[in-house]
């Protein structure tokens, strides 16, 4: 089986956020839930760069790990899952999380925060593939359709690479020794103790 | 035509002197990021020299640093700007190259090779930072990329808290039922008297019943969430586990408020009575008859209750306060503010919890006739005597001081 990771490329991000309207149009994710944001470092500075960045489907993934109902649960594409009907919206996995992936429907009001929503790799949840209760909960499942996430698919400028982890490295390593120069893999080294250098 | 344009790139860089310190970096520096190519190594790099020039990609050229992305535009010396005419004629067309010490050249990838993800997402674990930047949703919380303490956070919630939650609590449950099997009931040495003194009038029995409901559910609710998953979930499968947790953590958040009213009542109804006085440290000493022998004289609170009231009183307040802040997340405190909001909410709470267990114990099994004080709000005199005699000796004063104004007794004249 695959290892499935993102990759972005923060010296191919241009900030178009496509990746971030793909994500929500494909899934219908309602407001104030971003399962994927650019986030630009050095705003303004030398050094500025955008990185697309989302749940990194973490190998020994915090989430699950502070979970109080163990509602997580990892695909054989070593994608991290979770079951919306065991979630409790404790928020536990946000403070775990280290890229800021849960999001919560209700935020601060009056501690019921509703189920957790995050990035699925576009693999939807627990429910049966591609039925009508999987796409509500969890939005759309392109991996069961054999298509790969549509927010690296839509990107423009191919900065945000989706796939298996020795593909999409050997592809951003070419690059890197093509054009001379690339700031490395974000948040490999946090998400999979792994660096993708040049 | 190469050799001109770099003459009057060198020149116009000349003629730009403020925004040259930007780029005066040594060109030996060109490799500094792991990244960066082959090409300029392959070259010994000569500053200034148009050697080094020469492998400037476009991407170089244009992301370099402040003000040299308009560098481009003077490669042709007839479209310089109006500021730069009158240095660009002075270019000696085939002239030696000319020593530019003050405009070095730019470097090939500028700083595009200078951050490494990997080397800043280690900086950031070690110095305890987080990596954030700016984004263009509403939700600032988005803005951190990377919170590498969060796997702190997660080591101290799976890990310290279970030990410290687990030894304390389960601590306290093995030492009180060692000083039960030795020390056993403390019974009334003096049997009953058969007349009561009211010990706790009618709204402070409900005040601490009010609190003391609200705290059972809260710990249960609260010790669920580090520990149900390991020993309630296999028993009572996912679904049924879900449930009690989603119903627990309902009844945790609106608890919280009756129970910090109580704790607010109880302090302006017993703070008087709960001061520390000289007395205690005789209490103290004697082991306030739990481990010796006889009864150490106290006010209406001996120092052992004043240590639960004020542990009540500060560990519950501070329990409050970093409950409010994890009820109404993020609306006072960051990312970092909630998990110190967390860990101080769960460590305090654990410890009070141990704390607890010991005065239900000593308030109920644990002493003969204490269970009554809280119960029907009367106590024997005999009882009281013995715990509390200063107390009693108050109230026993205070009542003839009320019979002593000029009252008769019925039927007297």
């Amino acid at each position: 089986m695959a290892r499935m990771k993102f990759l972005c490329d923060s010296d191919r991000c241009i900030e178009c956020n496509a990746c971030v309207t793909a994500c929500k149009n494909e899934h219908e994710v309602p407001w104030g839930i971003n399962r994927r944001r650019v986030v630009t470092i050095n705003d303004g500075k030398p050094g500025e760069r955008s990185i697309s960045m989302a749940c990194m489907h973490c190998t020994d993934s915090p989430c699950s790990a502070v979970c109080p109902v163990s509602c997580f649960y990892t695909t054989a594409d070593a994608i991290v899952l979770h079951d919306k009907d065991l979630c409790i919206g404790c928020g536990y996995c946000f403070y775990a999380c280290p890229f800021g992936a849960p999001q919560y429907p209700r935020v601060g009001n009056f501690g019921g925060r509703g189920k957790m929503d995050k990035c699925t790799y576009c693999a939807g949840g627990p429910q049966a593939d591609n039925t009508l209760v999987e796409y509500t909960q969890y939005g759309a499942n392109r991996i069961a359709e054999g298509k790969l996430p549509l927010c690296a698919e839509m990107c423009s400028t191919k900065a945000l690479l989706a796939g298996d982890s020795d593909m999409i490295a050997t592809i951003y390593r070419e690059r890197v020794q093509k054009r001379g120069y690339g700031s490395g893999a974000w948040g490999w080294r946090t998400a999979y103790r792994e660096t993708v250098g040049a | 035509m190469m050799r001109l344009s770099t003459y009057a790139l060198l020149a116009a860089l000349a003629a730009a002197p403020a925004v040259a310190p930007a780029g005066a970096q040594p060109a030996s520096t060109q490799p500094a990021g792991p990244s960066a190519t082959q090409a300029p190594q392959a070259q010994p790099p000569r500053p200034g020299a148009p050697e080094v020039q020469a492998p400037v990609p476009e991407t170089g050229a244009g992301r370099g640093p402040a003000g040299q992305g308009q560098v481009p535009a003077t490669t042709e010396p007839g479209r310089t700007t109006p500021a730069q005419q009158p240095v660009a004629p002075q270019v000696p067309v085939s002239a030696a190259p000319t020593p530019a010490p003050a405009a070095p050249a730019p470097m090939p990838f500028s700083d595009r090779g200078q951050q490494d993800a990997s080397e800043l997402e280690l900086m950031a674990t070690l110095r305890g930072e987080r990596i954030s930047g700016r984004v263009s949703i509403p939700d600032q919380r988005a803005a951190n990329l990377i919170q590498p303490a969060g796997r702190s956070w997660r080591e101290y919630h799976n890990v310290t808290l279970a030990w410290v939650g687990g030894i304390a609590v389960l601590g306290m449950l093995a030492i009180l039922a060692v000083f039960y099997l030795t020390r056993g009931r403390i019974r009334m040495e003096h049997g009953y008297a058969g007349r009561t003194i009211t010990r706790f009038n009618v709204f402070e029995r409900a005040n601490h019943w009010m609190v003391a409901s609200c705290f059972i559910i809260l710990g249960l609710s609260g010790l669920n969430l580090t520990f149900g998953r390991h020993l309630l979930l296999p028993v009572i499968g996912p679904e049924a586990f879900t449930a009690f947790s989603q119903w627990g953590k309902i009844a945790h958040n609106f608890l919280a408020f009756p129970f910090t009213l109580g704790l607010v009542l109880m302090l302006l109804l017993w703070a008087k009575d709960n001061i520390p006085a000289k007395l205690d440290i005789v209490w103290l000493k004697q082991g306030g008859g739990l481990i010796g022998k006889g009864h150490p004289p106290a006010g209406r609170f001996n120092a052992g209750q004043k240590m639960v009231f004020w542990i009540t009183i500060l560990g519950g307040g501070l329990v409050a306060a970093s409950g409010y802040l994890l009820v109404f997340p993020f609306q006072v405190t960051n990312i970092e503010g909630q998990q110190w909001a967390h860990m101080a909410h769960s460590l305090i709470s654990v410890l009070m919890i141990a704390a607890m267990l010991a005065h239900i114990y000593i308030g109920s099994l644990g002493m003969e006739h204490a269970f009554d004080a809280m119960g029907s709000g009367q106590v024997d005199i005999n009882w009281a005597r013995d715990h509390h005699s200063l107390w009693v000796e108050e109230e026993l004063a205070k009542a003839r001081e009320t019979v002593a104004k000029g009252a008769k007794a019925a039927g007297a004249d």
